[in-house]
């Protein structure tokens, strides 16, 4: 992160476009971290993880007004309560879904895709049927509003600099709990030999559920730093799952370092195309390339060696 | 090809004329053109349900990107047709006449290069078995050979067909943009806007597609398709018995290919536009679970399906345009957790042995035509 | 003391094969020789490398270093499928049948004619082709089974099967892996007359563990101990190998 600051004398646009490239990093880092929790550890597809994602927004939203309404003095600080809502909604309906849907689908990976895609075209319209179809926006706290001026021509918005902050607290923690907590261990020790870890006596349903469960969690505290700095809609989801899952593969998809590598890349390499393309060509070229490379080195950026 | 006594097993030949009467002579007799017309642009699915039964269904591989293929062929179309609508006496109000309108909006003054070939039909015929095929090659053979399959394909495939939308959406001098190709007239003179035409369409349509089904069945019922089966569950031995895998799983997802580009050619012509809404993520998993209701294992059920969820949805969404989307969702929720084979799988598991029992009179006990207990379940 | 010789003398000839896996060298330097018509038996612990060496051959398994000729040609730059069309046959530890294909439908796949894409949309079941796999399916005792689908057969059934199916491919190099492992006395006892008469005109690389199998049709014996040979020879010879006792009954 660092790095912005020395290269703010290369010229204040570029560095500008940059910080735009990190605000995209920081989104991706967020919305793949849950699922390279799922995907990565469980194997599992799961296509309605942007709308675990809406749902940590709407959350947020809904916390904002009543944090208005009933409490404006807390109003500067109802963010925080806000991602703890969000992560404990998503998560709760994270762990209903494993319980209904998902664990009979885990020998089925094609069918959980299948089945996990029906149940976010449910929430896509249980959304719009709920908090309509109109895109909706949280009101910011004072502090959060306006920029920091890094240089006399640089101006660093406040809000993005909030949401980087909050990924890097939010990776750390993750790879806490994946690498160095005994839950973690758990976790992975079902995930590379599910007979074992149950013979061990760890309780391999328990953990499913849990970790499907923290996965969508996560995915509700991105949603909830996405509000931050954009408005949220009911379909807002689906058109970040791709990103979302060429994130993932890109990475490798068992490494959490892979998912960060290739989130900070893939963003980087699309806000530096946006400076000289559309937008749109700029998109194009980016997952042209990721789909391109991942033709070629299939496991991704940090694969991890197994003896087969 | 000799079709033997053995081409259609009993229950196939009850569906192959089950289906034949209904589509060549109930619903032409029954419905309006206006209707006939609908059915015929849910038909245009059918074809890519045909394609998924045998490279899914059959070959065990999942293509999320099967509207690429469809809009293939479709664009196809709608370029041949377009160039013919926009001749220079149609189009003298342009500042360039003689080129597609949304050219000229966007301050295009020539025909780019590739839309050239669509000036003749042969070709235009040629590039839609072709262009698929190629593309579908492509990408099979990169990620087969290097034995990339199951979720990863599914993934990229998907990824393919967002890129493909995007860069539609974003060319849009060269292919219409979000609008797509649209005011579409002849097909080589032939006014393809008439009820007398949608009418000829609907017939040249259901032929196409019973030539579709029959080259699946075909497909089907040669050792390359027993091969696919094989494939689905030892890929391994299949290696071990001198056979290239990758090769017959690119031959599988390009006869998909080909045959979702025939739908998408001819959804062009019965809808008389094609735009980017049919090309990308949502269209392609929707024809997969089009596929799954009617049954991934079986040729028939894919038409069905094609048939009876594109009904659903329509009526559906006409009168209550809310419950479409719960009620897909919770379809394709119950169609994976309950009835893998789809309706197909439903029909020969309940309805099949009930006939049978009242048929019961003389029955040898012979293997079933399709398997039906072939899901990936145990 | 084999030096001297051509590869090519030799049906199967392994030199220096070695392969490690994240520096874990499964299969170390290793060298063996197999003829024309040998029945090499290859025993081993648990861990030994006697699967990776049959993974090798067939090509599941690429090699860090080393080389694996047959007849002259090299196997290590090849395809699993070009390996099976050059004439090695490998029947795997766990029974692999195609369930979802009735026993005739298995054995017609594994019949060497069609094998590319067109070839199988070519492939016609005419006379040569039933009466051969009639013929292969009596020796595996299924000839009364051929319609029924693979996922009803026993176990040892669909050992049978995939012995059948190398069988129809008639390897010149047949490789298999614990053939009668998880056996019944009688199917142990049945797989034991089959497999004397299906090993005759061609050479024969067998992974056991059943030390009275092995000395029944072994015309010679390799010992390998953590990816390296350990002893070989006449199973004699082995037996009295003080390397060998000093491995399987020292720790």
């Amino acid at each position: 992160m660092l790095g912005d600051y020395s290269i703010g004398d290369l010229g204040a646009i570029l560095a500008m476009q940059g910080f735009a490239g990190l605000i995209l990093f920081s989104v991706y880092v967020l919305m793949a971290l849950g699922l390279a929790i799922i995907f990565g550890q469980m194997g599992v597809i799961n296509m309605a993880h942007g709308e675990f994602m809406i749902l940590g927004a709407y959350v947020t939203w809904m916390t904002s007004n009543a944090v208005q309404h009933f409490a404006p003095s807390l109003f500067p600080g109802y963010f925080f309560l806000a991602m703890i809502l969000a992560f404990i909604a998503s998560g709760a309906l994270g762990m209903l879904v494993e319980w209904a849907l998902i664990r009979h689908l885990y020998k089925r990976p094609l069918d959980t895709l299948l089945a996990t895609w029906g149940l976010s075209l449910i929430l896509q319209q249980a959304y719009r049927s709920i908090f309509g179809a109109r895109e909706v926006g949280v009101e910011l706290p004072d502090w959060m509003m306006g920029s920091w001026p890094a240089t006399d021509s640089i101006q660093i918005p406040i809000n993005g600099m909030f949401v980087m902050a909050l990924t890097m607290l939010i990776t750390i923690a993750v790879a806490y709990v994946l690498y160095w907590s005994k839950w973690g261990k758990q976790v992975r020790a079902v995930v590379q030999n599910r007979v074992m870890a149950g013979a061990v006596g760890i309780n391999t349903e328990k953990v499913d559920c849990y970790t499907f469960g923290l996965g969508c969690g996560i995915a509700g505290i991105a949603g909830s730093a996405f509000t931050m700095i954009g408005s949220t809609g009911p379909t807002a989801g689906q058109l970040y799952i791709v990103d979302t899952f060429l994130v993932v593969v890109f990475g490798g998809a068992a490494s959490l370092l892979g998912t960060i590598a290739s989130a900070f890349s893939i963003s980087q390499t699309q806000s530096t195309l946006e400076f000289f393309l559309s937008g749109s060509m700029a998109k194009v070229i980016t997952l042209l390339t990721i789909v391109g490379i991942l033709m070629v080195r299939p496991q991704g950026l940090f694969a991890l060696k197994v003896r087969k | 090809m000799v079709i033997n006594s053995r081409f259609f097993n009993r229950s196939e030949l009850i569906g192959f004329f089950a289906l034949a009467l209904v589509l060549f002579v109930i619903l032409p007799l029954f419905l309006d053109i206006f209707r006939l017309n609908l059915v015929a642009k849910y038909l245009t699915y059918a074809f890519v349900g045909i394609g998924l039964v045998l490279c899914w269904g059959y070959g065990g591989i999942l293509s999320l990107g099967q509207g690429v293929f469809f809009g293939l062929g479709g664009y196809c179309m709608a370029m041949y047709l377009k160039l013919e609508a926009s001749s220079v006496a149609n189009t003298k109000i342009q500042s360039t006449p003689g080129i597609p309108d949304f050219m000229d909006w966007n301050q295009i003054t020539q025909i780019p290069l590739f839309w050239k070939p669509f000036h003749s039909f042969p070709l235009t015929i040629l590039a839609i078995l072709v262009v698929p095929a190629f593309f579908a090659f492509i990408i099979g053979a990169a990620m087969f050979k290097r034995r990339v399959g199951g979720v990863y394909f599914a993934i990229i495939t998907q990824a393919i067909a967002a890129i493909l939308t995007i860069l539609i959406v974003g060319q849009q001098g060269y292919t219409g943009g979000i609008n797509g190709i649209t005011d579409l007239r002849t097909l080589h003179g032939w006014d393809i806007r008439t009820d007398h035409a949608k009418f000829i369409l609907y017939f040249v349509e259901v032929v196409l597609l019973f030539g579709c089904i029959i080259a699946a069945q075909f497909i089907r019922l040669t050792k390359l398709g027993r091969i696919l089966v094989a494939m689905r569950d030892q890929e391994d031995r299949v290696r071990f018995s001198g056979y290239s895998v990758a090769n017959f799983m690119i031959f599988a997802f390009c006869a998909a290919a080909v045959f979702a580009s025939i739908g998408g050619a001819l959804f062009t012509l019965e809808v008389g536009f094609m735009s980017p809404s049919f090309v990308g993520i949502v269209p392609s998993i929707e024809m997969v679970i089009y596929t799954a209701v009617g049954g991934r294992m079986s040729i028939f059920g894919a038409v069905w399906g094609s048939l009876l969820v594109n009904f659903a949805k329509t009526s559906l969404s006409e009168s209550f345009p809310q419950l479409w989307l719960f009620g897909l969702g919770a379809l394709f929720i119950a169609v994976v957790l309950a009835f893998p084979n789809g309706l197909s799988g439903i029909w020969a598991d309940y309805v099949q042995p009930r006939i049978d029992r009242l048929l019961a009179s003389r029955k040898p006990k012979s293997a079933p035509g399709y398997v039906a207990d072939g899901a990936p379940a145990e | 003391m084999l030096i001297g010789h051509q590869p090519k003398d030799f049906l199967l000839a392994v030199s220096g094969l070695t392969v490690s896996f994240d520096g874990f060298k499964a299969v170390n330097d290793l060298s063996f020789y197999v003829e024309e018509n040998e029945i090499r038996v290859i025993i081993g612990p648990n861990g030994a490398g006697k699967t990776t060496v049959l993974d090798l051959i067939c090509g599941k398994t690429r090699a860090t270093s080393g080389s694996i000729q047959f007849r002259g040609q090299e196997l290590t730059r090849l395809r699993e499928n070009e390996i099976v069309q050059a004439g090695v046959g490998r029947k795997f530890q766990t029974p692999s049948v195609f369930e979802d294909l009735t026993v005739f439908e298995n054995l017609e796949i594994s019949y060497p004619r069609g094998r590319t894409v067109f070839g199988s949309l070519a492939f016609k079941r005419d006379d040569a082709v039933k009466q051969r796999v009639e013929e292969v399916a009596e020796m595996i005792f299924l000839k009364d089974r051929l319609n029924t689908y693979a996922d009803q057969l026993s176990h040892g059934q669909k050992q049978w099967l995939e012995i059948g199916m190398l069988l129809i491919q008639d390897p010149d190099l047949l490789m298999l892996d614990e053939p009668v492992a998880g056996m019944s006395v009688s199917e142990r006892a049945k797989t034991a007359e089959l497999l004397n008469r299906i090993i005759k005109d061609r050479s024969v690389l067998v992974i056991e563990h059943d030390m009275k199998f092995v000395e029944d049709i072994a015309h010679k014996v390799t010992v390998l101990h953590q990816g390296q040979i350990l002893s070989e020879g006449t199973m004699e010879h082995v037996k009295n190998d003080p390397k060998v006792i000093e491995v399987y009954l020292g720790h």
